[in-house]
């Protein structure tokens, strides 16, 4: 059993969708897209300590499921399929990812051990104060530094869910600070995507806290690769709804569903489609598996990640944007949520390396040399 | 039956048997119930969960094996549609030399007027007494100067509508009668023929299902004839992709960025479209068919066809090269085979054999996403009296 779903991830599954079914409707998600809170602190709590979703990747020892990363993804596909507005990716994956690639060497000091029990409680909520544009195959710019009196100083744009945060995990140099969001400016900024809005994070004499190592290049891959999950169930949510749609409108005496013109589209975004949910699936797979950097199993991983962020990136904002012309005027309304999903998938196909940079890794990762 | 078994039954069968002698040792292997496990025992079969075939594939690997260019159409449709629609006469007939490459099949199907459009084929069969004598013509015929006997459908009642009057028939390709023609493609070879069957008489034992139920039987071969062309490769980087590779990576003096660009976004297309279909693979042995398995030659074709046009382009003067145009008969269908230029041309067969991309998209709007069809105007309207 690799690239299906386990009896155990289909619990997972149906326990979060459901959970969403009740309290992350369409309608109410737009209603808080244009409030001053778009973050969902309510729904969130119920999703971290109820079903537990913020400790999935957190060892048992510190309190944590001690899942991998297949069942976070289930968990980022039902999450994509409503556009939940809660911050599982940036708290539960990439912060929680980045503490523990922090103490993968040295071992966490006993602040970031804390951290992780909290985080996997649901008590706490971190953000990697990191572009949510940053690829994982570039060197992050350097934003923050150290000042003379040992405290942060910088601004880092883009940082997604920064406002929900209760913690800021900020790389400096190759190190992780921690940082209370109390000590940061935070300035939400007007955002593509209004589900997940970003943030302008601003350090003045910030004080902080080392936690170790921070390895940019696997804790934004890692990230990388469990965001295709998501852009999976945002896909899957345009093709369904779209398909709803045009079986039900009829336009020339008939549903529009009937014509060739729109079936075979149809047809086309369901085989893109299929093709997303075994990229993301065996994406997951692999980083579940947790290989030893610089094996032939981390270099598979790598490849997988960059093969499916670049494949689910493109899928998702192929399927949402066909959805918006099949639902014609309606798809160009304020009120209908399909613009939610395409603000999601537009955003997210930048989030963590473009499809080109992912595809543009595959040069070396599958042996295909640029020209001299 | 469990995999230990099947396991013990393959190793058993190696241990008793020399490869040496292909025929001997492939007839022994189907007589073993080792040929597909998941036949019924005395068929090849040893009635086991397909599945389970993987394990004798292992413990057979280096073992002489059935010939996939010229078995395809016996291997991947005949035998299918004969296990679900034979009589146990039929299915002890045929199966085992089918299965063992001493009889090559052939499918009866396409015609002049008929393509997409199959239902609506002319090929008459008309009973005489304990025979059928049937008239007409068909086409794009692949392997019909080698085989002995054709999978047929043909029109036994013209008065109903055209789904209705068809019988599906195995047709003897010694038979008085039947005339076969090579078509040469634009390839330069004849892969495939014309047949014309003039008077031809079959006896009515050599009738596949009920009088009339000829569609429901082709489709059972047309599901298996998908499937088996979008079987695809299981390897990471096999398939066509990675012969494109491996001309980029010996010839760094062909690579341009243009073509860089593109063929690392064929990479990523050919790798998602493998795990596709090992995910498919995974839900069949799981026992959960997905509907994945009709549109998997969708994604193969077009695959093709881009990477076999990259590759031309790619070898510059050598693209602009044939390895020989000369009208032949061949061996056997290869799409990886041959020079690029060959692999240009022959993958453009691939949208349009077995169920042309048109029909497949189709298929996968109407039975998997249950998208309306288009109305129709031949539905109920007996096969005569529609305008040809």
């Amino acid at each position: 059993m690799t690239l299906l779903y386990t009896e155990v991830e289909e619990e997972l599954r149906a326990s979060v969708h459901d959970l969403l079914a009740d309290r992350c409707r369409p309608d109410a998600v737009l209603r808080r897209a244009e409030s001053a809170s778009p973050y969902d602190a309510d729904l969130w709590k119920t999703l971290s300590r109820e079903i537990g979703v913020a400790g999935l990747l957190v060892p048992e020892e510190y309190g944590g499921a001690g899942a991998s990363a297949r069942e976070a993804a289930v968990v980022l596909e039902e999450l994509g399929r409503a556009v939940a507005p809660v911050p599982f990716l940036t708290s539960a994956v990439l912060a929680t990812e980045a503490l523990l690639q922090a103490g993968v060497h040295e071992g966490l000091p006993a602040g970031g051990r804390d951290l992780l029990a909290e985080l996997a409680a649901g008590e706490t909520t971190a953000a990697l104060a990191v572009s949510l544009a940053a690829s994982p195959y570039r060197p992050l710019p350097p934003p923050v530094a150290l000042n003379d009196h040992g405290a942060l100083d910088g601004e880092i744009r883009a940082v997604a869910g920064a406002d929900a945060a209760d913690v800021l995990l900020v790389p400096v140099g190759t190190a992780l600070y921690r940082v209370r969001a109390g000590d940061a400016r935070i300035d939400v900024v007007p955002s593509l995507d209004l589900t997940r809005p970003i943030a302008v994070v601003t350090l003045s004499g910030a004080p902080g806290e080392r936690l170790g190592a921070f390895d940019a290049r696997r804790v934004l891959a890692f990230g990388a690769g469990l965001l295709t999950s998501e852009q999976l169930g945002v896909a899957e949510w345009c093709l369904a709804t779209t398909l709803a749609h045009i079986r039900e409108r009829h336009q020339f005496a008939r549903p529009i569903g009937s014509f060739q013109a729109i079936k075979h589209r149809m047809a086309d975004l369901w085989l893109d489609v299929a093709r997303a949910r075994a990229a993301a699936r065996n994406a997951a797979n692999l980083l579940a598996a947790r290989p030893e950097p610089g094996t032939e199993a981390a270099l598979e991983t790598e490849a997988a990640t960059a093969v499916a962020k670049s494949w689910c990136s493109e899928v998702a904002v192929r399927v949402a944007e066909e959805g918006v012309q099949l639902h014609g005027g309606t798809g160009m309304t304020w009120e209908h949520p399909l613009h939610l999903y395409l603000k999601r998938a537009k955003a997210s196909e930048t989030a963590l390396g473009t499809p080109g940079a992912h595809r543009d890794a595959l040069s070396a990762l599958a042996d295909l040399p640029a020209p001299i | 039956m469990d995999e230990e078994t099947v396991r013990e039954r393959a190793v058993a069968f190696l241990a008793g048997h020399r490869p040496e002698d292909r025929t001997g040792f492939l007839r022994a292997r189907f007589d073993a119930g080792l040929a597909w496990v998941h036949f019924p025992e005395g068929l090849g079969g040893l009635g086991a969960p397909r599945e389970l075939q993987n394990v004798v594939e292992r413990e057979l690997a280096g073992t002489p094996q059935p010939d996939p260019g010229t078995q395809a159409i016996g291997l991947g449709m005949a035998a299918p549609t004969i296990l679900a629609f034979g009589t146990r006469e039929q299915q002890e007939r045929f199966l085992r030399p089918l299965w063992t490459g001493e009889e090559i099949w052939c499918q009866l199907f396409s015609e002049p007027g008929a393509g997409s459009d199959l239902a609506t084929l002319a090929t008459r069969a008309v009973r005489d007494g304990d025979e059928w004598v049937v008239d007409g013509q068909k086409v794009w015929t692949s392997g019909a100067h080698h085989a002995r006997w054709a999978i047929l459908v043909a029109r036994t009642d013209p008065g109903v509508p055209k789904h209705r009057g068809l019988t599906y028939f195995v047709c003897d390709m010694r038979a008085p009668g039947v005339g076969v023609r090579p078509l040469r493609q634009i390839t330069g070879e004849a892969e495939f023929n014309e047949v014309f069957l003039t008077g031809v008489r079959l006896p009515d034992s050599l009738r596949l299902g009920a009088v009339g139920d000829g569609w429901r039987v082709a489709t059972t071969t047309l599901m298996n004839e998908r499937v088996a062309i979008g079987g695809g490769p299981v390897r990471r980087g096999g398939g066509m992709i990675g012969l494109v590779a491996d001309t980029w990576r010996s010839r760094p003096e062909l690579r341009t960025h243009d073509l860089h660009r593109r063929l690392l976004a064929l990479w990523v297309e050919s790798e998602v479209t493998r795990l596709a279909g090992a995910r498919l693979r995974e839900q069949l042995a799981a026992g959960q068919p997905g509907p994945e398995g009709s549109a998997m030659k969708l994604s193969f074709a077009s695959l093709n066809q881009a990477l076999s046009a990259l590759d031309v382009e790619l070898r510059g003067e050598e693209g602009l090269e044939y390895d020989d145009w000369t009208f032949r008969r061949s061996e056997s269908v290869d799409f990886f085979g041959r020079g690029p230029g060959y692999r240009y041309l022959r993958a453009k067969g691939n949208s349009i054999e077995g169920g042309t991309s048109e029909i497949l998209r189709n298929i996968v709007a109407e039975r998997v996403l249950g998208l309306p069809s288009e109305p129709r105007v031949d539905k109920d309207v007996p096969w005569k009296d529609l305008p040809r």
